[in-house]
């Protein structure tokens, strides 16, 4: 279908809303109403059945409408009703079948209505449009499905006993409680409480000093205080960006084949701060889907946008990147839905939506929203290292000044200066490229500007071959644009990390085109370039040698670099050919490690010889043509920069420049999102497929959820405000479900991901709802929600399980218990090296390679990434482990922890022989069973019984009973027994180093403690919260 | 006594809870009462006690395998050069294809008027069928009346990891349960002390990486454990230094003691389970390196396999394969990562058909030997095939390879009601398309699952508001395999 006929059919849409208005001029041409009452079953609904139930029947409910339900067609579908009792002229139903809008009628398949069909659908218009309910279809209405209505706030229901509630939440646990004649269960003991506030507010376990201070507060807010004190934790932060970064599906690495590092880590650091800023939810959802686009974003609004960049890249050779383009879209069509609406949009991306009101074309019209970027990777200097940059740009401009005011004669010599540079202007013809390959994987994006974008696998070495065709004759020379792009590592021009290229060799064929095999060499000379990196000067690349490591590169001093460069070739004698010239230009870049062009362009001149690169920037000569009294003082600083290179006084200040430039000190880079000046076109994709593009749609949102705000604009900013808008029926509902879920191991509604239809039904709608409202009237205050669930009766509910309650409630959906869940699998390794007293608290940064066993990395594709533990990532808490995609970090895995290839809303939690093997003999939990073996034989007390009583607590809280003691003082004696005299084996059993073991410690001891501390580690209690 | 009756009492609990949680409401009311009657059979604590989702269960019908070996050959071998003789590619050796056949085909490497290039491997009739098969493959010739080639495999996916992750999952969406998932989740395992989905790698590691056989969406117990090709098979099954077996056992005794202790007081049917877990670990810490012990086997049968006790190999890994299942595992797979032939074909298929060749043709004779092949369903294949032009690319020091070709490949089937000696599906005379009896991947899913016993349509998971299956929302049973 050609675009014009798309865009007029997609513009009918827009076209039929304004129909209403010319409807009276319409109205004549109208077939007329019949004459006489009309009966719906006799008359009209045969008319209904024949010629609509097709696709707006039980079937197919195209545009979300069904014409055999008098309830959902008397509503409308997606464009809003279609008939208006009475007003039968005004009814989109008889102006589209009518034919009024030459290019949207009904029925779209079939024979048209005829005007007696029209006069009779007209008459019971009407005449009232009147629907017995007997002769109505039998259907759900899944509009009115509970999830897709706002909540609104329920008043707190009464409840018999009043002294259990502490807060509102616990009055609508209550009363489901005494609907089923339930009764709550005792309080949780403190010891258990405080192990379950820090497991589940921080993650980490509390200490022997933080329970001893809690049992001994007597205070009546004493557990409120507990609360605050875990809330102000800058733990709190990383343990609740750990549960949004599975939705996320955050990692350091890109997935798919190559699975290459990636360097995001500041938007985990920002979601971490984030939490720990109590940032409100709705800014939290705006700053990651367009905190580029809000006005004047930070930083930190920029590094946000990571959360849709955590996509998967597929760098494999010989993909087709636009296919990965597109597939790195339904991803995060697929994020947008699990993690901020509940919803399962993603199945409508082959067809509509089996069960919820959502279409296919609603899907591709939402997928609009986010197809329009550009996705570079983004300094983020930290603090000092900003203050250092400013303090560098600060002495730069001050020099700048200096040498400015230090010349009287500048003007002139600056206006002199400009003069031949305007002269020196030549005229270029950009030459269109015709065919474009790389040697091998590389593929090619042709831009607007005739510029190539080189997509997709990044081989090490790489040929480039493109042709174009000219009708020029008497050419000069070629002009070679390297072009800085947002989507290049570090914005290019070239692809090397650093946004360098080494072109090693520039060479042109020319023939008249006539014939594909018969070319001839163009002899090239004279090369110059605006800017040459020392010891890879721009003639190197005409030097005539190709496999080498000489050629052209721009790495200028840091700060300096990425910016677009140009090299001019001449020819050595003018070329062109009657009748058009054929032209091969090949870019050899033999140099390795990915320094390659990434964004190019090649142009032609016939302007007299010599020929000279420009020195200016484009920017730069943009300037020139402005008057100078009208230019600002950094457009005049700007062109100063050039000036100053030409003027030979300079040179002593320009070199102090240049040492200031030389100090300018790097910063760690984050994957960010900035928008596209010009959108790209969003076609439904075929039964969601990419290369079978369909309409054409625009963006817009679901019918079933609120309208956009009239008049903003169609973009992701537009987009995150709508979420956070308080009529969203299933955002707030969403995220104080997952909260709950964190704590109770279950949500309100299990399906976290999933509000839709098929997901399964609140537990407690009301309690839901109360606590979406609350949110919302709370300005979205994460932590006021944390505190009302950790500070409630149902939370403080001992967790210990009856055998009836078993039974009547087993996945204690009542709450008539506390929680008692396996911690989630980073946790589990925090415990153990906290009770070794082993863990290094220092919060984000880079991931950390902890030791990973042998084998496990060759499990990945290709040479094994290298992972070096440096000294302080040993023990650092498990979720900064570097996140591979394809090779999980086993101890992470094992217990569940998601890969990062898909959103994870919620884990499951499996208990398995092999999570039995790594906390038995994972080098880290012995480590930490030596470690705490030590801390107990030093510090636990005075006999066995006080430090066995210690080490008890380090692992789960309290003291242990009676009969764990027995146990326990068993196999202590046991193991001092096998011990003693067993000296070689204590060392190896008590010493992480046996070649080193400490000294002066009975090693004895230490190994029959090392082999207690590790079955204490090893407890179902342990790694349970209770 | 109370105390024991309150243990009964949960472990009858936990084991309603479990027969609904994961058969009436996950496998079908069908699978369900099956299972449920298997369950209540079988009267060993380990098996009853209900915390175990791997409890052995019964199919959906009368299984014609009870196990499965998978031999995936990752990369893409050609299959122009081993199975599918096409004596069009020799006679227009050389030329480039016809346009309108590759019409608007989409490439990974070369340009689609690339030359034909014609195998450089002889091909021969073998055995009572007359199955052919190219030269490279000697020993399979000797079992080629067992074994059912498939000559119209295709596929979707044409990039390594997408179209691995494809012929495991069902899907070129990351995140969903591998074929030895389901398995596993439908079967449950018939060994008490070692995973039930077990997987061995040789050459290099795999496109796909941990995806190709992932749990997905299914508790994790499901997923397939690596076995390392050094070291501890599994990994963390060696004690800590200094601890003995007996050493291990007594603390694992103290353990058991302390959270019975626990789940005496709290009542939560988890720690029971937890208690199984451990001791499982345990038993497996003796029978894992029982199992990987090769040197145990005949001198006959380590030649046979061409296997080399304590190296790594793919030989080695065939052998394991066979020890593995002898003890109960019910999905084994291979993965050998070395096919991806873009320049010398003719080279790589000898180098890799010199690693794997005999140990195939070993494993299908060893497993007939000991009355396996009937009820063990061996399957040899990989992401998709090659083309029938020439890779040839001097710039990248590329020649006489093969690209990637989803449309029509090979594999074989052998074993577990398998039909042995057919050669199934034809393509036009350069191998290009495929033009009698296709075989999509999804419908390979559907006749493995149905040898197993199992209506693809009924194996299912809710998950995300729907059912989710192997065979997404396709697949159809290939009768013509089955014997």
């Amino acid at each position: 279908m050609p675009y014009l006929v798309r865009l007029r059919k997609l513009l009918s849409w827009a076209a039929t809303a304004v129909l209403g208005m010319a409807a009276c001029a319409a109205a004549a041409q109208l077939p007329p109403a019949a004459a006489g009452p009309v009966d719906f079953v006799r008359d009209v609904q045969p008319i209904l059945a024949q010629n609509c139930f097709g696709c707006h029947g039980a079937g197919k409910h195209e545009g979300q409408l069904r014409w055999d339900n008098k309830e959902m067609a008397l509503q409308g579908g997606e464009r809003g009703p279609d008939i208006i009792p009475g007003r039968s002229a005004e009814s989109r139903m008889i102006q589209l079948v009518s034919g009024l809008d030459p290019d949207l009628i009904m029925p779209q398949k079939g024979d048209r209505l005829t005007a007696a069909q029209i006069g009779i659908l007209r008459a019971w218009i009407d005449q009232g449009a009147s629907w017995p309910e007997s002769a109505s279809v039998k259907a759900v209405n899944t509009r009115k499905h509970w999830a897709f209505l706002a909540p609104v706030r329920p008043p707190i229901p009464p409840v018999k006993d009043k002294n259990w509630p502490r807060n509102p939440i616990d009055y609508f646990v209550l009363a489901r409680l005494e609907a089923e004649k339930l009764r709550p269960s005792p309080e949780a003991d403190r010891r258990t409480l405080l192990r379950r506030l820090s497991l589940d507010l921080t993650g980490l376990p509390p200490t022997i000093q933080e329970i001893n201070d809690f049992v001994a507060d007597r205070s009546p807010d004493a557990s409120q205080k507990q609360v605050e004190r875990l809330l102000g934790s800058p733990h709190y932060g990383e343990c609740w960006a750990r549960h949004w970064l599975d939705v996320a599906r955050y990692a350091d690495s890109n997935g798919y084949e190559k699975d290459l590092s990636r360097s995001i880590w500041p938007y985990r650091d920002w979601v971490i701060d984030a939490y720990n800023d109590n940032m409100p939810y709705d800014q939290f959802a705006v700053d990651q889907l367009a905190g580029d686009l809000l006005p004047d974003p930070t930083v930190a609004d920029r590094v946000a946008t990571g959360f849709l960049r955590n996509s998967m890249l597929n760098e494999e050779g010989g993909i087709d990147p636009e296919q990965f383009r597109n597939e790195g879209i339904i991803e995060r069509m697929d994020v947008l839905g699990k993690s901020f609406l509940g919803l399962t949009v993603n199945c409508c991306q082959c067809h509509n939506h089996k069960y919820d009101p959502i279409s296919q074309k609603e899907y591709y019209r939402l997928f609009a929203f986010l197809n329009n970027d550009d996705e570079p990777s983004m300094e983020v200097p930290d603090k000092p290292t900003q203050a250092t940059r400013e303090a560098i740009a600060g002495k730069i401009a001050g020099l700048e000044d200096k040498m400015m005011a230090q010349y009287p004669d500048l003007p002139q010599k600056m206006e002199a200066w400009e003069k031949e540079m305007k002269a020196m202007e030549e005229t270029w013809t950009v030459l269109e490229p015709q065919t474009y390959y790389a040697s091998v994987g590389t593929k090619f994006t042709k831009l607007d500007d005739n510029s190539l974008l080189a997509t997709g696998s990044n081989p090490g070495v790489s040929i480039y071959t493109v042709t174009a065709r000219t009708s020029l004759k008497g050419i000069t020379g070629f002009r070679l644009e390297a072009l800085a792009d947002p989507n290049l590592p570090s914005y290019g021009p070239g692809r090397a990390d650093n946004g360098n290229f080494v072109l090693t060799e520039f060479t042109v064929e020319a023939s008249t085109g006539a014939s594909n095999k018969e070319t001839n060499r163009v002899p090239l000379q004279n090369a110059t370039a605006d800017f040459s990196q020392p010891d890879f000067p721009v003639t190197a690349a005409i030097d005539g040698i190709v496999t080498n490591k000489t050629g052209w590169a721009v790495e200028d001093l840091p700060g300096r670099r990425n910016r677009s460069r140009q090299a001019v070739f001449e020819t050595k004698d003018a070329l062109g050919f009657d009748g058009g010239t054929a032209l091969k230009f090949t870019l050899d870049h033999s140099y390795g490690d990915e320094h390659a062009l990434g964004r190019f362009r090649i142009s032609a001149t016939t302007a007299q010889r010599p020929l000279r690169a420009d020195p200016l920037s484009r920017h730069a000569r943009a300037i020139l043509s402005v008057p100078r009294e009208q230019r600002a003082p950094a457009q005049e600083r700007e062109l100063f920069d050039f000036y100053r290179m030409t003027d030979d006084r300079m040179a002593e200040a320009n070199k102090m420049i240049d040492d200031e430039q030389r100090q300018w000190p790097p910063a760690p880079k984050t994957l960010v999102l900035t928008a596209r000046d010009h959108p790209r076109p969003t076609h439904i994709f075929i039964r969601g497929d990419w290369q079978k593009p369909g309409a054409l749609v625009t963006p817009g949102v679901p019918f079933i959820l609120p309208p956009l705000p009239k008049d903003a604009p169609l973009n992701r900013l537009t987009l995150a405000r709508w979420l956070v808008n308080k009529r969203h029926p299933t955002v707030a509902r969403v995220m104080v479900n997952r909260i709950w879920q964190q704590y109770f191991g279950r949500g309100l509604v299990a399906t976290a991901e999933d509000f839709g239809t098929q997901g399964d039904a609140p537990t407690h709608p009301a309690l839901l709802d109360w606590l979406a409202c609350e949110f919302m009237d709370s300005g979205w205050d994460v932590k006021h929600i944390q505190r009302l669930i950790a500070d409630s009766a149902t939370y403080r509910q001992s967790s210990v399980i009856s055998a009836p309650a078993l039974e009547s409630d087993p996945y204690n959906q009542l709450l008539a218990r506390g929680p008692r869940v396996r911690v989630d699998a980073e946790i589990i390794r925090d415990i153990a090296l906290s009770a070794g007293g082993l863990l290094d608290g220092k919060i984000g940064g880079p991931p950390v390679y902890p030791p990973i066993p042998d084998g496990v990395l060759t499990l990945g594709y290709g040479s094994p990434m290298p992972w070096e533990t440096k000294p302080g990532d040993r023990y650092r808490r498990a979720m900064y482990t570097f996140v591979k995609r394809s090779v999980p970090y086993p101890s992470l895995q094992v217990f569940d922890a998601p890969t990062g290839e898909s959103p994870c809303p919620r884990r499951v939690r499996s208990d398995t022989p092999l999570q039995a093997l790594t906390t038995l003999n994972d080098p880290v939990f012995v480590e930490a069973a030596q470690a705490m073996a030590m801390r107990v034989w030093e510090h636990g007390g005075k006999d066995d019984r006080e430090r066995l009583d210690y080490a008890f607590e380090l692992c789960t809280g309290r003291k242990p009973l009676p009969k764990e003691t027995a146990t326990l003082s068993s196999l202590l004696n046991d193991e001092h027994d096998f011990f003693e005299n067993r000296t070689v084996r204590a060392v190896q059993v008590a010493s992480p180093d046996a070649k080193n073991p400490p000294q002066d410690v009975n090693l004895e001891k230490v190994a029959a403690w090392t082999m207690v501390s590790r079955v204490l580690l090893n407890l179902d209690e342990t790694i349970t919260k209770e | 006594m109370k105390q024991v009756n309150l243990n009964e009492h949960i472990w009858q609990e936990r084991r309603k809870l479990v027969t609904r949680r994961y058969f009436f409401r996950q496998c079908g009311v069908g699978l369900g009462a099956l299972a449920l009657a298997s369950l209540l059979r079988d009267n060993d604590l380990y098996a009853a006690s209900a915390g175990n989702p791997l409890a052995p269960h019964a199919a959906q019908f009368p299984a014609r395998a009870k196990r499965v070996i998978y031999l995936f050959q990752a990369g893409g071998p050609s299959q122009l050069d081993l199975f599918n003789h096409c004596p069009g590619l020799a006679k227009y050796d050389g030329q480039p294809i016809p346009a309108e056949i590759v019409k608007d085909q989409r490439y990974a490497f070369i340009k689609p008027d690339a030359a034909l290039f014609a195998s450089r491997f002889k091909f021969a009739r073998h055995g009572r069928c007359g199955a052919e098969l190219s030269e490279a493959l000697p020993h399979l010739a000797e079992v080629v009346d067992d074994i059912a080639i498939i000559n119209s495999m295709t596929t979707p996916a044409f990039n390594h990891a997408p179209a691995q992750i494809f012929m495991n999952t069902g899907s070129t969406v990351f995140g969903r349960p591998s074929m030895g998932a389901w398995v596993g989740y439908g079967l449950g395992s018939e060994s008490q002390d070692l995973p039930a989905f077990v997987v061995l790698s040789s050459a290099g590691g795999t496109s796909g990486g941990s995806g190709n056989w992932g749990a997905g969406f299914l508790p994790t117990v499901y997923q397939g454990v690596p076995f390392r090709r050094s070291g501890d098979p599994i990994l963390y099954l060696t004690n800590p230094p200094g601890v003995t077996a007996a050493m291990q056992r007594r603390s694992l005794d103290a353990l058991h003691q302390l959270n019975q202790e626990r789940l005496d007081v709290v009542g939560d049917p988890e720690i029971a389970t937890r208690i199984n877990s451990f001791e499982m670990a345990y038993r497996m810490q003796s029978s894992a390196p029982e199992l990987m012990d090769l040197a145990r086997e005949s001198k006959a049968t380590l030649e046979m396999y061409g296997a080399v006790p304590g190296e790594s190999s793919f030989a080695n890994n065939c052998l394991l394969a066979r020890r593995l299942v002898e003890r109960g595992v019910r999905f084994v797979q291979l993965f050998h990562e070395a096919w991806d032939h873009h320049s010398d074909v003719t080279g790589g298929i000898k180098k890799e058909c010199g690693a794997t060749d005999k140990p195939c043709a070993a494993l299908i004779k060893d497993l007939k030997q000991r009355g396996l092949l009937e009820d063990t369903l061996v399957i040899w294949g990989g992401e998709f095939g090659r083309t029938p032009m020439v890779e040839t690319n001097k710039e990248a020091g590329r020649s006489q390879g093969r690209d990637h070709h989803p449309q029509a490949f090979s594999m074989w089937l052998a074993g577990g009601g398998v039909k042995a000696g057919l050669t199934l599906g034809k393509t036009d005379e350069f191998g290009f398309n495929i033009v009698q009896d296709p075989v999509p991947v999804h419908d390979l899913h559907a006749t493995i699952l149905h040898l197993l016993g199992f209506e693809h349509t009924k194996l299912t998971y809710h998950f995300q508001g729907r059912d989710f299956r192997l065979t997404d929302v396709e697949g159809e049973l290939v009768p013509k395999l089955l014997a």
